[in-house]
């Protein structure tokens, strides 16, 4: 029974979760009902992986039979982004409890909550569904909660209320976009099946199937962060409480670069001459130019923060960069850097919102002095997460730097090689400013207790960097069937 | 024997780590702290005497660690010359571990107890380094160096330290990922292994025409071998404390450099391939431009630590030169200045510490008549510089005429030139500071200590270098083996 569901069991039950949680009367119990909710739906995204044959499981909502009936699909990419959503989804509710009560009032704490549990089952039904319309309501319904839990920043900073709302326009004008799009394609092929698009498209007629293609890449690539419509996000990232800004580093982004993913080698793999163009030609420069100028941003800024939303730019970059190469092995390098840069700024995330509760104030380039010797366990889970963001060999950072690296080169982009290591080296410089100040300066300031209840999350996430450098082969593994699985339909191509 | 070979290429990889893990606990008290380098170095080093002694039987020592990703491998298979160097390392790191007790306590520096633990570390890194069984497990702990000997350089954590520490990460990082990282990826793709394998795995993989620009990407990714313009790490990183200095960048990490290309040059690339498509003759060329031009900057330094950096990136490009004419005899003559050179230039860096520690002196016009005050110090720096100058009965004669030897074998004799004029170079600037010490008279009247600590380990290594010239057939038949699979 449970087995056959777990598709459906993923989305719905942090989904249905939510509405309970947001009625209950007192924030504790709401914790602990969202990671109770959080690991069960860990377990099913583990269940999904490990049982079955690694063959794709079509799951029909409410027994229609797809391509009428609302379906979910269960395949390599989908299980792999399962699992990464719902692992760092535990691992930041496991964290959020002692900063949601600094950072929020107590009133307020169980609908955040909510909201929190909506985003999650957003993200998860995002990645889960194979319909280009069901599509778009996750994504609403993920935006539109994950805008609230920014929001919540306001108790803390006001400057959060005009990153929400930022956030929400720019984000409604992206799915609106990508509704377009979506209609666009239905227009003239009658469906809105992702598989059923795919064989539809390459016989529909031409011109509104490219406005189409266009209105979608643009919507969702606004969403994903994408270079240059990333605007919203480092303000938003940078004023949310920290546990959402975790969270939602950790996951929100990658769902969307994942929607990207399936547009170009699911939806629209039945054109490979168009989306070929547009990988090429448009979606590689821009990702070439998200890494250095996120890069080069994060170098020049001194809020923490967003020096990690800037970073997570030029990450962002890396992984659409590893998608417009678009060989087999560079699509499966692509999925590694999204499980690893999960690990890696959900990591980040966590520390630097624990410095900032207990130090005060935002933390910044000034304010972070000494902390090393001040807050041990968080600054060197802290140095563990930005050593893998580095890309130091036995961190996860370093099989995602090699992966894509032997794919480009192996793709014969010499050129785009030498510019993904010269900017990995730059990333260095920003790593190091923190470093220093953190290291090797002095600590004046009242001593600080750590909370076990904030560093220990934190240092789960920082062993996972570890573990998943030096034993990758099981992130290696299911990358590479999650991008045999999106590119299952390809028709034509090298792929 | 006591052990299995396989026991021993563990102790020898984790004896250092563990050290370093035990460090801070052991921190309670600074003897035992102190006594933890040591009793490590000793370990590792008879694990180390133990894998070498089974190489030497014909046997290659071997172990997977784990399988990180398919076709990428966590493991160590032991070279006749990852042997050589892995005995270097431990062994002289028990040298060094007594005389970093030393200097630490008598400059009253901060922070021993995390400088204990990076510097166990860096051992460990080298250790795997020398044994590493293939490039992808070389670069990880290329890496792991780089990072772990970062808090030793930036160790005062002065504005000056902490510039140097930049300078640090900024050219071995960046080198070796932009330029080391896409190279083992090339040889990856072109040649589908990155073990190292007797004669080299790139003949009829790579192109004639590539080879020069593939060993070009390795010789300025590998930034630990200094070669010029690549060098400048090596003098800014000497604002460590000595013993840094002594160990690391005398012997662990540079030697790590040079190590590395020699691993590449005679098993990745194959030596026969190397000297037919003769794709190392620009390197040789720009090893010799390092040779000299370093000993040029050499003489213009007053800071006696300053002038030994630059004779080391100069003692240095005379491995890459060995590695570069790719004939026999050069190449024995490489493998062989790994250790004579280990040797001498650790002898050299104590007495420079020793000195500080002592006498508070850094600069060489200051050192007049300070000779017969530290006679032991001025004794052991006066055989290491011979035996850097490479004057009989000291190691450095054999590698310095084994290299001679090889630059005629490889068509190249100008070579004899740049090495003769290099040695009268030498001359001039490391005995300067002996003649200074024993033949000027004293200026001023300076109290000078006597740590034990700080004496006892120079002495040891200017006796192992005059041994090492009547023993050098202890280490030949290790680099015999290197040229004849």
């Amino acid at each position: 029974m449970i087995t056959s569901n777990l598709p459906a069991l993923i989305v719905a039950t942090p989904l249905i979760m939510s509405a309970i949680v947001a009625l209950l009367p007192s924030g504790a119990l709401a914790w602990v009902i969202t990671l109770l909710t959080s690991l069960a739906v860990l377990v099913f995204a583990v269940m999904n992986t490990v049982i079955g044959d690694g063959q794709p499981v079509s799951y029909a909502l409410g027994g229609w039979p797809p391509p009428w009936g609302i379906e979910l699909i269960s395949d390599g990419a989908s299980r792999l982004m399962a699992l990464i959503l719902a692992g760092l989804s535990f691992a930041s509710t496991l964290y959020a409890k002692a900063l949601i009560e600094l950072e929020i009032h107590p009133k307020d704490q169980a609908r955040t909550y909510g909201a929190w549990l909506l985003t999650m089952g957003g993200l998860l039904g995002l990645v889960m569904t194979a319909d280009a319309f069901n599509l778009f309501v996750f994504l609403e319904i993920s935006a539109l909660s994950a805008v609230t839990l920014v929001a919540m920043g306001a108790g803390v900073d006001r400057r959060a209320l005009i990153a929400a709302y930022n956030y929400l326009i720019i984000g409604a004008i992206g799915a609106t976009f990508y509704v377009i799009g979506v209609g666009f394609c239905y227009a003239v092929t009658g469906t809105l099946n992702m598989a059923d698009l795919a064989q539809r498209l390459p016989e529909a007629t031409a011109a509104p199937v490219f406005v189409g293609l266009a209105f979608m890449v643009t919507g969702i690539m606004v969403k994903a962060a994408a270079f240059p419509v990333h605007m919203w996000l480092p303000a938003a990232y940078g004023y949310a409480p920290s546990a959402v800004s975790s969270l939602l580093s950790a996951i929100a982004t990658k769902a969307a670069i994942y929607v990207l993913a399936r547009i170009f080698f699911t939806i629209f793999s039945g054109l490979p001459d168009v989306t070929d163009l547009i990988l090429k030609w448009i979606l590689l420069p821009l990702s070439i130019m998200a890494m250095f100028g996120g890069t080069i941003l994060a170098i020049y800024e001194t809020d923490l923060k967003k020096l990690l939303a800037q970073s997570s730019i030029a990450q962002i970059g890396y992984i659409t960069l590893a998608f417009s190469v678009a060989t087999i092995s560079s699509i499966s390098a692509g999925f590694i850097h999204m499980a690893n840069h999960a690990l890696i700024k959900g990591g980040l995330f966590m520390a630097v919102g624990a410095i900032a509760v207990s130090i005060g104030k935002r933390a910044n380039i000034g304010s972070i002095a000494g902390l090393g010797r001040a807050m041990p366990w968080t600054s060197s889970a802290m140095l563990v997460c930005g050593l893998s963001l580095i890309g130091l060999p036995l961190t996860a950072g370093f099989i995602s730097k090699i992966y894509l690296v032997l794919a480009v080169m192996d793709a014969g982009l010499g050129l785009i090689t030498a510019l993904i290591l010269l900017s990995s080296v730059l990333s260095v410089v920003y790593l190091w400013k923190i470093i220093e100040v953190m290291w090797m300066r002095p600590y004046q300031g009242p001593a600080i207790s750590e909370n076990v209840m904030i560093y220990g999350p934190l240092w789960l996430v920082a062993a996972a960097n570890i573990f998943f450098g030096i034993y990758a082969k099981p992130v290696v593994d299911l990358a590479d069937m999650a991008a045999r699985a999106i590119t299952a339909h390809a028709l034509i191509g090298g792929l | 024997m006591f052990m299995s070979v396989e026991t021993a290429l563990k102790i020898g990889i984790f004896a250092p780590l563990i050290t370093a893990l035990l460090v801070p606990f052991l921190a309670v008290r600074v003897n035992f702290r102190d006594a933890a380098g040591p009793i490590g170095g000793v370990i590792s080093f008879i694990a180390a005497l133990h894998v070498a002694h089974d190489v030497l039987q014909g046997g290659v020592p071997e172990w997977t660690i784990l399988t990180i990703a398919d076709g990428l491998s966590l493991s160590f298979k032991v070279t006749p010359l990852g042997a050589i160097f892995g005995m270097v390392a431990s062994g002289l790191w028990i040298l060094a571990a007594l005389y970093t007790t030393g200097y630490m306590r008598g400059n009253h520096e901060t922070h021993q107890t995390r400088f204990a633990i990076c510097y166990a570390i860096a051992v460990h890194a080298a250790i795997a380094i020398a044994w590493s069984g293939n490039l992808m497990v070389l670069f990880i702990f290329y890496e792991i160096l780089t990072f772990s000997t970062y808090p030793l350089v930036t160790h005062k954590e002065s504005q000056e330290a902490i510039r140097a520490g930049r300078l640090y990460m900024a050219i071995l990082v960046g080198t070796s990922v932009v330029l080391l990282l896409p190279a083992i990826i090339w040889v990856w793709i072109s040649a589908g292994t990155l073990d190292f394998t007797p004669g080299g795995i790139l003949a009829g993989k790579v192109s004639a025409d590539a080879a020069p620009y593939l060993l070009a990407l390795f010789a300025f990714g590998i930034g630990k071998a200094a070669l010029m313009p690549i060098h400048r790490w090596l003098p800014a990183a000497m604002v460590a404390p000595t013993p840094v200095s002594a160990l690391l960048h005398a012997v662990a990490v540079v030697k790590a450099g040079v190590f590395t290309i020699l691993m590449v040059v005679v098993y990745i690339f194959g030596i026969e391939f190397i000297s037919q498509t003769e794709a190392s003759q620009w390197l040789a060329w720009l090893a010799a431009f390092t040779i000299l031009a370093s000993s040029v900057v050499a003489i213009t330094k007053d800071d006696l630590k300053a002038r030994l950096a630059y004779s080391t990136v100069s003692q240095l490009s005379y491995i890459v030169l060995g590695a570069a004419l790719a004939s026999a005899a050069a190449i024995e003559g490489a493998a062989l200045h790994i250790v004579m050179h280990a040797s001498a230039k650790i002898t050299l860096f104590f007495c420079a510490g020793a000195i500080y520690v002592n006498a508070h002196i850094k600069n060489i016009s200051e050192l007049d008549g300070l000779g017969p005050k530290l006679p032991w110090v001025f004794g052991a720096f006066f055989l290491g510089a011979l035996s850097i100058i490479g004057i009989p009965p000291l190691g450095g004669s054999w590698s310095k005429f084994m290299l001679m030897a090889g630059s005629v074998d490889a068509g190249m004799p100008i070579m004899l030139a740049v090495l003769a004029v290099s040695s009268l170079m030498n001359v001039y600037y490391l005995l300067e500071p002996v003649a200074r010490g024993f033949f000027k008279p004293q200026q001023k009247d300076i109290h000078v200590d006597q740590h034990f600590l700080t004496i006892m380990p120079p002495v040891l290594t200017a006796i192992l270098s005059v041994m090492l010239f009547f023993f050098v057939n202890w280490i030949t038949p290790f680099t015999q083996m290197m040229v004849t699979p």
